[in-house]
Protein backbone atom coordinates (compact mmCIF):
# COMPACT_ATOMS: atom_id res chain seq x y z
CA UNK A 1 0.00 0.00 0.00
CA UNK A 2 1.65 3.36 -1.00
CA UNK A 3 1.63 6.69 1.12
CA UNK A 4 -1.58 7.59 -0.37
CA UNK A 5 -3.80 4.64 -0.08
CA UNK A 6 -3.72 3.99 -3.74
CA UNK A 7 -2.55 0.67 -4.76
CA UNK A 8 -3.40 -0.01 -8.35
CA UNK A 9 -1.95 -3.85 -7.63
CA UNK A 10 -3.97 -4.59 -4.93
CA UNK A 11 -7.33 -6.95 -5.99
CA UNK A 12 -9.73 -8.52 -3.67
CA UNK A 13 -12.52 -11.08 -4.61
CA UNK A 14 -15.63 -11.49 -2.21
CA UNK A 15 -17.58 -14.90 -2.23
CA UNK A 16 -21.37 -14.31 -0.59
CA UNK A 17 -22.75 -17.61 -0.33
CA UNK A 18 -25.02 -16.79 2.41
CA UNK A 19 -28.24 -14.77 2.14
CA UNK A 20 -29.21 -13.70 5.56
CA UNK A 21 -28.86 -9.44 6.81
CA UNK A 22 -25.88 -10.54 8.69
CA UNK A 23 -23.85 -12.30 6.30
CA UNK A 24 -25.19 -9.87 3.41
CA UNK A 25 -23.28 -6.61 4.83
CA UNK A 26 -20.10 -7.91 5.93
CA UNK A 27 -19.70 -8.51 2.60
CA UNK A 28 -20.88 -4.98 0.89
CA UNK A 29 -19.21 -3.00 3.64
CA UNK A 30 -15.87 -4.79 2.83
CA UNK A 31 -16.66 -4.36 -0.45
CA UNK A 32 -17.37 -0.91 -0.84
CA UNK A 33 -14.82 0.04 1.80
CA UNK A 34 -11.65 -1.39 -0.45
CA UNK A 35 -13.33 0.71 -3.64
CA UNK A 36 -13.49 3.62 -0.86
CA UNK A 37 -9.71 3.18 -0.84
CA UNK A 38 -8.97 2.55 -4.36
CA UNK A 39 -8.46 -1.59 -4.17
CA UNK A 40 -10.23 -3.38 -7.06
CA UNK A 41 -13.01 -5.33 -6.39
CA UNK A 42 -15.12 -8.50 -7.87
CA UNK A 43 -18.17 -10.02 -5.78
CA UNK A 44 -19.19 -13.53 -6.94
CA UNK A 45 -22.79 -14.70 -5.59
CA UNK A 46 -23.19 -18.58 -5.20
CA UNK A 47 -25.63 -20.58 -3.27
CA UNK A 48 -27.95 -18.68 -0.96
CA UNK A 49 -25.68 -15.57 -1.32
CA UNK A 50 -27.95 -15.84 -4.47
CA UNK A 51 -30.91 -13.77 -2.74
CA UNK A 52 -28.57 -10.88 -2.43
CA UNK A 53 -28.90 -10.50 -6.03
CA UNK A 54 -31.78 -11.96 -6.36
CA UNK A 55 -34.94 -8.50 -7.12
CA UNK A 56 -37.09 -10.16 -5.54
CA UNK A 57 -35.57 -11.17 -2.39
CA UNK A 58 -32.62 -8.83 -2.21
CA UNK A 59 -34.29 -5.97 -0.41
CA UNK A 60 -36.45 -9.01 1.84
CA UNK A 61 -33.52 -10.86 3.00
CA UNK A 62 -33.70 -12.52 6.92
CA UNK A 63 -31.69 -12.57 9.74
CA UNK A 64 -32.79 -15.00 12.50
CA UNK A 65 -32.41 -15.83 15.74
CA UNK A 66 -32.31 -19.41 15.51
CA UNK A 67 -29.43 -21.10 16.44
CA UNK A 68 -27.89 -18.20 16.94
CA UNK A 69 -26.78 -17.36 20.40
CA UNK A 70 -25.41 -13.64 20.02
CA UNK A 71 -29.20 -12.82 19.68
CA UNK A 72 -29.46 -13.46 23.01
CA UNK A 73 -32.74 -14.83 22.12
CA UNK A 74 -33.79 -18.92 23.22
CA UNK A 75 -34.14 -21.09 20.23
CA UNK A 76 -37.70 -21.99 21.52
CA UNK A 77 -38.77 -18.47 20.74
CA UNK A 78 -36.87 -18.31 17.69
CA UNK A 79 -39.38 -20.81 16.50
CA UNK A 80 -42.65 -19.38 17.08
CA UNK A 81 -44.04 -17.13 14.23
CA UNK A 82 -43.05 -13.94 13.27
CA UNK A 83 -39.97 -14.32 15.81
CA UNK A 84 -38.02 -14.15 12.22
CA UNK A 85 -39.86 -11.21 10.55
CA UNK A 86 -39.44 -9.10 13.67
CA UNK A 87 -35.63 -9.41 14.53
CA UNK A 88 -35.25 -8.71 10.08
CA UNK A 89 -37.13 -5.93 10.94
CA UNK A 90 -35.17 -4.73 13.80
CA UNK A 91 -31.62 -5.51 12.05
CA UNK A 92 -32.91 -3.74 9.01
CA UNK A 93 -34.10 -0.46 10.70
CA UNK A 94 -30.36 -0.63 12.74
CA UNK A 95 -28.77 -0.78 9.79
CA UNK A 96 -30.76 2.29 7.93
CA UNK A 97 -30.01 4.35 11.52
CA UNK A 98 -26.06 4.15 10.78
CA UNK A 99 -26.91 5.21 7.17
CA UNK A 100 -25.86 1.95 5.60
CA UNK A 101 -28.03 1.64 1.94
CA UNK A 102 -30.66 -1.27 1.67
CA UNK A 103 -28.96 -4.50 -0.57
CA UNK A 104 -30.48 -3.18 -3.88
CA UNK A 105 -29.02 0.69 -3.29
CA UNK A 106 -25.66 -0.42 -1.64
CA UNK A 107 -24.98 -2.88 -4.92
CA UNK A 108 -25.52 0.06 -7.01
CA UNK A 109 -23.06 2.04 -5.19
CA UNK A 110 -20.27 -0.69 -5.65
CA UNK A 111 -21.34 -0.83 -9.20
CA UNK A 112 -21.08 2.66 -10.04
CA UNK A 113 -17.72 2.61 -8.49
CA UNK A 114 -16.39 -0.25 -10.68
CA UNK A 115 -16.82 -3.19 -8.66
CA UNK A 116 -17.90 -5.93 -10.39
CA UNK A 117 -20.59 -8.39 -9.71
CA UNK A 118 -20.75 -11.88 -10.90
CA UNK A 119 -23.63 -14.32 -10.17
CA UNK A 120 -22.21 -17.95 -10.06
CA UNK A 121 -23.40 -20.32 -12.81
CA UNK A 122 -24.26 -23.36 -11.15
CA UNK A 123 -26.33 -21.82 -8.25
CA UNK A 124 -28.34 -20.30 -11.13
CA UNK A 125 -28.99 -23.50 -12.54
CA UNK A 126 -30.11 -25.11 -8.94
CA UNK A 127 -32.14 -22.49 -8.06
CA UNK A 128 -33.88 -22.16 -11.56
CA UNK A 129 -32.91 -18.75 -12.07
CA UNK A 130 -32.38 -16.85 -15.35
CA UNK A 131 -30.29 -13.89 -16.02
CA UNK A 132 -33.46 -11.73 -15.75
CA UNK A 133 -34.20 -12.66 -12.27
CA UNK A 134 -30.78 -10.81 -11.03
CA UNK A 135 -30.29 -7.40 -10.74
CA UNK A 136 -29.90 -5.11 -13.57
CA UNK A 137 -25.83 -4.48 -11.93
CA UNK A 138 -25.16 -7.85 -12.16
CA UNK A 139 -22.05 -8.13 -14.51
CA UNK A 140 -22.27 -11.84 -15.75
CA UNK A 141 -23.13 -15.12 -14.91
CA UNK A 142 -19.67 -17.05 -14.74
CA UNK A 143 -18.40 -20.52 -13.48
CA UNK A 144 -16.17 -21.51 -11.05
CA UNK A 145 -13.20 -21.67 -13.34
CA UNK A 146 -14.27 -18.71 -14.86
CA UNK A 147 -14.27 -17.28 -11.22
CA UNK A 148 -11.00 -18.98 -10.55
CA UNK A 149 -9.18 -16.38 -13.88
CA UNK A 150 -10.94 -13.17 -12.36
CA UNK A 151 -9.36 -14.10 -9.15
CA UNK A 152 -6.13 -14.39 -10.17
CA UNK A 153 -3.60 -12.26 -7.38
CA UNK A 154 -6.27 -11.29 -5.33
CA UNK A 155 -6.86 -11.50 -2.07
CA UNK A 156 -10.03 -13.61 -1.59
CA UNK A 157 -13.01 -13.59 1.26
CA UNK A 158 -15.08 -16.13 1.87
CA UNK A 159 -18.42 -15.37 3.53
CA UNK B 1 4.67 15.34 11.65
CA UNK B 2 6.21 16.64 8.84
CA UNK B 3 6.09 19.57 7.40
CA UNK B 4 5.51 19.93 3.38
CA UNK B 5 6.92 21.97 1.32
CA UNK B 6 4.85 23.44 -0.75
CA UNK B 7 5.14 26.07 -3.67
CA UNK B 8 5.53 28.94 -1.84
CA UNK B 9 3.26 27.54 1.17
CA UNK B 10 4.17 25.50 4.24
CA UNK B 11 1.44 23.12 6.04
CA UNK B 12 1.90 20.76 8.42
CA UNK B 13 0.88 17.91 7.22
CA UNK B 14 0.58 14.19 9.02
CA UNK B 15 1.89 10.59 8.16
CA UNK B 16 -0.70 9.95 5.84
CA UNK B 17 -0.38 13.36 4.24
CA UNK B 18 -3.47 15.10 5.84
CA UNK B 19 -3.65 18.56 7.13
CA UNK B 20 -2.98 18.78 10.66
CA UNK B 21 -5.20 21.88 11.12
CA UNK B 22 -8.14 22.08 8.95
CA UNK B 23 -8.20 25.80 9.56
CA UNK B 24 -4.03 25.78 7.55
CA UNK B 25 -6.39 25.39 4.77
CA UNK B 26 -7.05 27.40 1.62
CA UNK B 27 -7.77 27.04 -2.06
CA UNK B 28 -4.57 27.22 -3.24
CA UNK B 29 -2.98 24.62 -0.82
CA UNK B 30 -6.16 22.38 -2.45
CA UNK B 31 -4.63 22.59 -5.50
CA UNK B 32 -1.00 21.88 -4.48
CA UNK B 33 -2.59 18.97 -2.64
CA UNK B 34 -4.42 17.69 -5.13
CA UNK B 35 -1.71 18.15 -8.24
CA UNK B 36 0.39 16.00 -5.74
CA UNK B 37 -2.22 13.21 -6.45
CA UNK B 38 -2.41 14.21 -10.27
CA UNK B 39 -5.45 15.84 -9.94
CA UNK B 40 -6.08 18.85 -11.88
CA UNK B 41 -9.00 20.82 -9.67
CA UNK B 42 -12.32 21.53 -12.42
CA UNK B 43 -15.55 23.48 -10.97
CA UNK B 44 -17.17 19.89 -10.06
CA UNK B 45 -14.04 18.90 -7.79
CA UNK B 46 -14.83 22.32 -5.87
CA UNK B 47 -18.57 21.27 -5.14
CA UNK B 48 -17.22 18.14 -3.60
CA UNK B 49 -14.52 20.59 -1.30
CA UNK B 50 -16.73 22.94 -0.65
CA UNK B 51 -19.59 19.96 0.52
CA UNK B 52 -16.77 18.55 2.93
CA UNK B 53 -15.51 21.90 4.21
CA UNK B 54 -18.63 22.82 4.61
CA UNK B 55 -20.14 19.01 6.26
CA UNK B 56 -17.03 19.29 8.38
CA UNK B 57 -17.57 22.69 9.82
CA UNK B 58 -21.75 22.04 10.52
CA UNK B 59 -21.08 18.23 11.60
CA UNK B 60 -17.46 18.22 13.24
CA UNK B 61 -16.91 15.09 10.97
CA UNK B 62 -15.23 14.40 7.66
CA UNK B 63 -18.27 13.69 5.74
CA UNK B 64 -18.64 10.05 4.61
CA UNK B 65 -18.74 9.36 0.88
CA UNK B 66 -22.43 8.47 1.11
CA UNK B 67 -23.08 10.97 2.12
CA UNK B 68 -21.49 13.38 -0.18
CA UNK B 69 -23.26 11.29 -2.94
CA UNK B 70 -26.43 11.89 -0.86
CA UNK B 71 -26.60 15.42 0.39
CA UNK B 72 -23.50 16.79 -1.32
CA UNK B 73 -25.29 16.03 -4.94
CA UNK B 74 -22.24 14.53 -6.98
CA UNK B 75 -23.06 11.03 -7.85
CA UNK B 76 -20.96 7.79 -6.91
CA UNK B 77 -19.68 7.29 -10.69
CA UNK B 78 -18.68 10.76 -10.76
CA UNK B 79 -16.82 10.95 -7.67
CA UNK B 80 -14.87 8.18 -8.74
CA UNK B 81 -14.29 9.87 -12.15
CA UNK B 82 -13.19 13.04 -10.17
CA UNK B 83 -11.46 11.33 -7.58
CA UNK B 84 -9.88 8.01 -9.46
CA UNK B 85 -8.80 5.32 -7.01
CA UNK B 86 -9.51 5.89 -3.45
CA UNK B 87 -11.72 8.83 -3.67
CA UNK B 88 -12.50 8.49 0.01
CA UNK B 89 -9.14 9.66 1.37
CA UNK B 90 -8.32 11.85 -1.66
CA UNK B 91 -11.09 13.81 -1.23
CA UNK B 92 -10.54 14.41 2.78
CA UNK B 93 -6.73 15.40 1.61
CA UNK B 94 -7.44 18.18 -0.95
CA UNK B 95 -10.24 19.39 1.62
CA UNK B 96 -7.67 19.77 4.41
CA UNK B 97 -9.62 17.48 6.72
CA UNK B 98 -8.32 14.49 8.04
CA UNK B 99 -8.37 11.16 7.78
CA UNK B 100 -12.14 9.43 7.24
CA UNK B 101 -13.42 7.02 10.00
CA UNK B 102 -16.36 6.41 8.51
CA UNK B 103 -17.35 2.77 6.81
CA UNK B 104 -19.52 3.56 4.18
Amino acid sequence: MSENGNDAERKLCIICSKGTIDMAYPGLVLANAALMEGIDVTMFFTFWGMDIINKKKMNNLKATPLGNPSMGMPNIVGILPGVTAMASAMMKKEIEKLDFPPVDEFLETIHDAGGKLYACRMAMDMMKLKKEDLFSEVDDVIGAMEFMELSEGAQVLFI
Amino acid sequence: MSANELTQISVELDADGFLVNPDDWNRDIAIQLAAELGIELTDRHWQVIDFCRKDFKETGSVPTLRRITKVGGVPTKELYKLFPKGPAKKVAKVAGLSKPTGCI
